[in-house]
């Protein structure tokens, strides 16, 4: 190896992962992977979550029932929670601009989407299995 | 800084250099593109509020069913319906516009034209989808 030449590396390897947060376009690419994915799971889910919204507590029982319709209402509403905490933590860094309440209200956000997902997750596995 | 104050007007007390300001929001006319960007924060902001209210509702159809008679009063109410037909408008123009924030990120319509046109189809398309859902659960 010629010593003139200071580095074999393609250009991409070094700025990978030299993001401002140190992680490049992780948060850009999770907030459209996320979003794709949400197409059509609320495509499908979008009737029957607002039509349910009127059903007694015995018709959203005998619907969840249905293993399918239990996987997608559990997939649609992890996967929102992950794209409202992604859309949220922008907002937030937008708008908040002290240092310290940003990073408070920042972790108020994750810690109350991952309750959010937890408890869906376990009322329909509970629903499901009831 | 010392020879432009010399120089200078005097200035008001509460200003210290003659600095310029950029035109800020109050100053422009309301475009479609736009509105349709602080919209989408909007949208999505009542979405988190409507995925809330979800997971408490099938929270109590699962460790409280004898609550889930309140959410049905909520839903059989004037205010009630508001808040859903307020939440499924959201979801379509967050959905939609979405969508169009997609195709932009695959190049597709970012010029001024097609990007005030698909913004017009989608708050358009909205509305319909809005109306068109509620006519259906409405009649069911």
């Amino acid at each position: 190896m010629s010593s003139k030449h200071s580095s074999l590396r393609a250009p991409l390897a070094k700025v990978r992962g030299l993001g401002s947060a140190k992680n490049g376009t992780h948060h850009w690419w999770m907030q459209r992977v996320t979003a794709v994915a949400l197409i059509p799971l609320t495509l499908w889910l979008v009737y029957h979550v607002i039509a349910l919204t009127f059903a007694s507590a015995e018709g959203v029982q005998e619907w969840l029932k249905s293993p399918a319709q239990a996987i997608l209402l559990a997939l649609f509403l992890l996967v929102s929670c992950h794209h409202g905490k992604l859309g949220l933590q922008v907002i937030i860094e937008d708008y908040v601009h002290s240092h310290g309440r940003k990073y408070l209200v920042l972790l108020a956000s994750s810690f109350g989407f991952a309750v959010l997902s937890a408890m869906s997750v376990l009322a329909i596995i509970k629903i499901h299995f009831a | 800084m010392t020879e432009s104050k010399s120089s200078a007007a005097p200035l008001p007390a509460n200003v210290s250099h003659p600095r310029p300001l950029s035109p800020h929001l109050s100053i422009y006319r309301w475009h479609i593109t736009m509105a349709l960007s602080i919209f989408h924060r909007a949208t999505g902001v009542a979405l988190i509020a409507g995925i809330v209210f979800f997971v408490g509702w099938i929270w109590s159809v699962a460790y409280c069913p004898e609550a889930v008679v309140h959410f049905q009063d909520f839903g059989a109410s004037w205010l009630g319906k508001l808040f859903l037909i307020g939440w499924t408008f959201a979801f379509m123009l967050h959905f939609m516009n979405g969508i169009r924030h997609l195709f932009w990120d695959a190049v597709i319509g970012l010029e001024v034209a097609p990007a005030k046109r698909s913004g017009q189809i989608v708050a358009g398309g909205a509305i319909i989808l809005t109306a068109f859902l509620w006519y259906l659960l409405l009649n069911k």
